[in-house]
């Protein structure tokens, strides 16, 4: 058994529509000094083996057209 | 004509569908049909529609989970053959997550949930959906949605447009969500697949204040297109 962590963002150049309005919510709570904000999500689980994760990650966690994902394992 | 409209957990448009479809067909039950997510004998049916909603909540992404339901795959198989599929608004979402339309749909770039009357002009397609409307045509049927911003990779996009897959297009000024070149709904290449994001189901009776959402659920059947 493993366990996984599977990071999965929007790519590069692609408007991020949630990490924008958290952005835009950043001036009014006093954090002037930070930018750039990139909403994403984390999947974690447990697998068998480390064998299907792309596949998984492929078909279903993540959409390869807009996202990136990276996958993280662990010795369960 | 006989129409399958699919029923997700969550869809929420399927009635309104289901309704179209029959107006659309000369009216009568026997013209339209739900379709479970669990079905995959689609036999008997000569279009189907993929209809609006959150289908399994879109918990994951708009449409992912669904597009790998047993009655998509069944859609899949029906497409294939040249069968008309119409997928609005979830659907859309849900035919660019398994594959039968190119593109993606992110959400609105102000992140509002939009909900009104627009417009939306006829692309240069050649889809049976589209064999009552003239390109250039104007028609008004409703917006609504949050996750309705079309992008595709530069390449895929000059794809689309090259081949006639635009369908649709906000008209100009009318873009409600960024998505990239105005584009409101697409064809597969073959154009017997098409996606659009505001609503033509809600927009075929005089009380709702326009009716130019039926020329759409006409197309096929003028178009001789039943699979």
């Amino acid at each position: 058994m493993i366990k996984a962590r599977i990071l999965i963002r929007p790519k590069e150049g692609i408007l991020d529509a949630q990490g924008k309005a958290v952005e835009n919510a950043l001036p009014a709570l006093g954090f002037e000094e930070i930018g750039h904000v990139r909403v994403g999500r984390i999947v974690e689980l447990e697998a068998e083996s480390p064998d299907r994760l792309e596949d998984l990650c492929e078909k279903l966690l993540a959409n390869p057209l807009i996202e990136d994902y990276e996958i993280e394992t662990f010795a369960g | 004509m006989i129409w399958g409209v699919l029923q997700f957990p969550g869809s929420c448009d399927e009635r309104d569908a289901l309704n179209a479809c029959q107006i659309a067909s000369g009216g009568g039950p026997g013209h339209a049909r739900l379709v479970w997510h669990e079905e995959t004998d689609l036999s008997g049916l000569d279009g189907i529609v993929v209809p609006g909603g959150f289908s399994y909540g879109d918990y994951l992404r708009a449409g992912a989970i669904a597009g790998l339901s047993p009655a998509m795959t069944a859609v899949a198989e029906f497409a294939a053959e040249g069968g008309p599929v119409l997928g609005i608004c979830n659907g859309f979402q849900v035919l660019c997550e398994c594959g039968l339309l190119p593109g993606a749909l992110l959400t609105n770039e102000r992140t509002r949930f939009i909900c009104r009357q627009g417009t939306l002009v006829v692309g240069e397609s050649d889809s049976p959906f589209l064999a009552g409307l003239e390109p250039g045509q104007e028609i008004s049927i409703p917006f609504k949605h949050q996750s309705g911003r079309f992008f595709a990779p530069p390449e895929m996009l000059e794809e689309i447009e090259s081949r006639g897959q635009v369908a649709f297009r906000y008209a100009p000024g009318q873009n409600p969500n960024g998505s990239l070149n105005d584009i409101a709904g697409i064809t597969n290449e073959a154009g017997n697949v098409l996606g659009l994001m505001p609503h033509p189901e809600h927009a075929v009776e005089a009380f709702s204040g326009s009716t130019d959402g039926l020329a759409i659920f006409r197309g096929p059947a003028l178009a001789g297109a039943g699979a």
